[in-house]
């Protein structure tokens, strides 16, 4: 090793980011400093290394100097790593004889004092000094990137992110877990802030995408387990018996005509309980596929989901020789191979009863908004007429704003697309029954286009706005005309006093939350999420539809609310970063695995059973454990637990890290 | 560091996926904490050998901190179990050598929770403050000249077979 030090020539160089990083790091002293340093010939400070003219000086400066070790001083390796060792690699060098020092994101941007900030620089900047002495070169592997998608989730994000990949010629595999793909967009009634008809507008898309013969489409079914790496996926996928063959089936719906249930008798879900359906069923007339279902929790041929084939199945008949209905499916996993997997998993609404001051479920004639969605709806339960639970049309209707969103006590975010549709919802109501409108709001948040003249035309149709988070919905009157009323109790803070106005129909405008299993589908496929429960983008500005799983993309509110437009919009980034990798044809991964020295080895095989991946098996005849490198991912378990020191992990081994340590502490 | 008032030395191993994105999103986030601890970035914490730890401490670190992904949210799996079980072991043997658990602290950071690092660097440093420098290298420079002129001592005294047994 001595010997490799005198051969020595390490370049550094600290950027100053322009004034990010030399506001608070005397960059000059640091690289001053470094200069001084054993094996180190060349030291600059740089204004933007990432520049092409500071990568260039990198590339330079190993011709001209004869550099064999690179260290740069910037902001994160998780941002530039690349960059770097592509300038190093670009000055004829290999990549991996370059090391980067953080020196922003862990140093300037979080320290206050010049002083000790630019100390910090000097004791990483040595560390890294010593670390690359270390270094060795190490080839990048070329794996072959599987062609085919994997989209999870089938609402407008899922959809549009499919039938992007299947025009360009790729196999999609959509997988959802509803019956029928569409999402929450397929239960809107009109859209803002242009009003054309959701289904309108969407149902064409799903229509083609049941009809794609690049698509595999999966309803019912859900992914229950993701193995393997970027471009080479293993998925797992449960599908949920339908007790339909969906070959089969026509989607004539005479099963659904003939059943011994004469009458719809059971909460319909996709008109939120607002409707019936029966044991056999299709979600909604533009259901995709169209394929009905049994429920076998209320059909009578089933006892609590049991089969007891009890019924005097009126609906085999009527489906007669199609002979679609089946009663014997069991769920059934299917295993497939992707190279690429976009998440487009979506939200859930707010669940208003946990705000018991707005009466929800208290108060038959409060509602929520996805439920006004299916009450103003032509296919909805009452064909569009806007009839409340009572059987009365309201003369005067409350439209609550935020409710579950920007609000310390339940979520603090803004679920963005609740100011447009309560307008829209405004405008439906107000439209179908001439009713007075009120919406209490917090602010009015119109950031789109059209958007804010859509609010102008709400104020021309003579809705009310009224500036201010409401108190209380209460039945409790206190003069005549508030008798038989919901009262709304609000501080109407542009006049400046406590009002009560009292109204037939209140429309609660819950806020978008994660989904209930959010925390599962992230452990599924490896991904981080915010502290808010939305799935992590990888970068909130440069790479907001990637993850920290390389191959898993990201699309529509599963990532964060947002509206439709840019719903569509990300599936299509997403989309095309998983064509970035299919087109490419190969992805290069991090030489960071690790291997075993046989000499070393004693065979205690203590290592085997700490490998998440069984990449390490015991040679018998040797007696020693190898690893098996197409199977390692590097992430050194083995490394750090091998009592005989004889597993070395490339990129990380015990000298590096040990010499990095001596770095950051020597004085 | 300033050379008037003694600050604590802080090594700290963090993974690459949780912890070490996690403190990229402090310095995005531009939270403000101590300039104390030098990070050491790994794959995962399973990496983390309880040599590193020691080492560090041997080489005049006050403290030392791991930073690692939530139970069940490994990118590995499970590499965070298998650090907890060594640094459950390390801390028993630490104790021993009589270096407070506070020095060797471990903390599940998860990439969204730059606050919380925030948080425990202020801690850290805090508790680190309380107890003082560690100091094991002038300890060991102490130890081995008392070990010296004990050596010395008992040649002195007891002639060449007791030096032979030692």
């Amino acid at each position: 090793m001595d010997k490799n030090k005198q051969d020595l020539r390490i370049g550094f160089y600290i950027c100053h980011c322009g004034h990010n990083i030399a506001s608070m790091v005397d960059c000059p002293e640091v690289a001053k400093y470094v200069e001084k340093l054993p094996g180190v010939v060349l030291s600059r400070d740089y204004k933007y290394m990432c520049s092409d003219p500071g990568q260039e000086l990198i590339a330079q400066d190993i011709r001209e100097h004869k550099l064999n070790r690179i260290v740069v001083a910037s902001c994160s390796p998780l941002l530039h790593e690349h960059t770097f060792r592509g300038a190093t690699e670009k000055g004829g060098l290999n990549p991996f004889f370059f090391h980067m020092v953080n020196i922003r994101e862990h140093n300037s941007w979080v320290h206050t004092d010049r002083a000790e900030a630019t100390g910090k620089a000097k004791d990483l900047a040595r560390a890294g000094i010593e670390r690359v002495a270390h270094h060795r070169a190490l080839e990048v592997k070329r794996v072959p990137v599987n062609p085919d998608v994997l989209v999870v989730g089938g609402g407008i994000s899922g959809i549009h992110a499919a039938l992007t990949l299947a025009k360009a010629g790729k196999k999609v595999y959509l997988v959802e877990r509803e019956p029928s793909i569409g999402g929450h967009m397929a239960k809107f009634d009109k859209t803002f802030p242009t009003l054309d008809c959701a289904a309108c507008i969407l149902t064409p898309k799903m229509s083609e995408v049941g009809a794609h013969p690049n698509i595999t489409l999966w309803t019912y079914s859900e992914v229950a387990k993701m193995d393997g790496y970027v471009g080479n996926f293993t998925v797992t996928v449960k599908r949920r018996p339908r007790y339909i063959n969906e070959d089969l089936c026509t989607g004539c719906q005479e099963c659904i005509a003939s059943c011994v249930f004469k009458e719809p008798k059971f909460a319909d879900e996709f008109n939120e309980a607002l409707g019936k359906r029966k044991p056999v069923y299709i979600s909604f007339p533009q259901a995709t596929p169209q394929v009905v279902l049994i429920d076998p929790e209320v059909c009578l041929n089933f006892k609590k989901g049991i089969l007891t084939d009890k019924c005097k199945k009126t609906c085999v008949e009527a489906c007669g020789e199609k002979q679609a209905i089946e009663f014997t499916q069991t769920e059934k996993l299917e295993e497939i191979k992707v190279g690429t997997i976009i998440v487009a998993t979506g939200f859930k609404t707010f669940e208003a009863e946990r705000i018991p001051q707005y009466g929800y479920g208290r108060y038959p004639n409060v509602y929520t908004a996805l439920e006004i969605e299916r009450l103003v709806n032509a296919s909805g339960p009452t064909s569009g007429e806007v009839i409340m639970r009572d059987g009365k049309q309201p003369q005067s209707i409350g439209i609550i704003h935020c409710v579950g969103s920007r609000d310390k006590k339940t979520n603090r975010w803004c679920s963005r697309v609740c100011c447009m549709y309560s307008m829209k919802l405004a405008h439906l109501l107000k439209e179908h029954t001439d009713a007075e409108v009120y919406n209490f709001y917090i602010d009015l948040r119109t950031p789109g286009k059209g958007y804010e003249e859509f609010y102008d035309k709400l104020l021309e149709e003579g809705v009310h706005f009224i500036r201010g988070r409401v108190g209380e919905v209460t039945d409790w009157a206190f003069t005549k005309e508030e008798e038989g009323k919901l009262v709304i109790r609000v501080e109407d803070t542009l006049a400046g006093y406590v009002r009560r106005i009292p109204v037939d129909m209140v429309v609660l405008s819950t806020g978008l939350e994660p989904q209930a299993d959010a925390q599962d589908v992230r452990r599924l496929f490896n991904m981080s999420c915010g502290t808010e429960g939305f799935f992590l983008e990888r970068h909130p500005k440069l790479a907001p539809v990637n993850t920290f799983t390389d191959g898993v993309f990201l699309a529509g509110c599963c990532q964060g609310p947002k509206d439709i437009p840019d719903c569509v919009a990300q599936a299509g980034a997403a989309a095309a970063e998983a064509m970035v990798l299919i087109d490419k044809g190969y992805v290069e991964q991090e030489p960071n695995t690790a291997f075993i020295s046989e000499q070393e080895c004693s065979g205690c095989k203590s290592c085997i059973p700490l490998c998440p991946y069984t990449a390490i098996t015991y040679v018998e005849d040797r007696k020693v454990a190898t690893i098996n490198e197409a199977l390692c991912k590097g992430c050194g378990t083995c490394v750090g637990a091998c009592p005989s020191g004889s597993i070395v992990q490339n990129l990380f081994e015990d000298e590096e890290i040990f010499s990095e340590i001596e770095g950051v502490l020597a004085k | 560091m300033s050379n008037q008032e003694w600050t604590p030395r802080i090594v700290a191993f963090f993974c690459n996926w949780c912890t070490y994105t996690a403190s990229d999103l402090a310095g995005v986030s531009r939270l403000k904490y101590p300039s104390n601890a030098r990070v050491i970035r790994v794959m995962c914490s399973g990496r983390i050998d309880p040599q590193f730890i020691l080492d560090a401490l041997a080489k005049g670190a006050d403290g030392v901190l791991i930073g690692g992904c939530h139970p069940n949210d490994c990118h590995y799996v499970e590499g965070n179990y298998k650090l907890l079980r060594r640094y459950r072991l390390l801390q028993r043997m630490l104790q021993d050598l009589g270096i407070e658990a506070d020095r060797v602290r471990l903390e599940w950071i998860s990439a969204a929770e730059g606050e919380k690092l925030k948080r425990v660097m202020f801690d850290m440093v805090a508790k680190l403050k309380a107890l003082g420098p560690l100091g094991l290298p002038e300890k060991f420079k102490d130890w081995d000249q008392e070990m010296e002129a004990l050596e010395h001592q008992v040649a002195a005294q007891a002639g060449p077979e007791v030096a032979h047994a030692h």
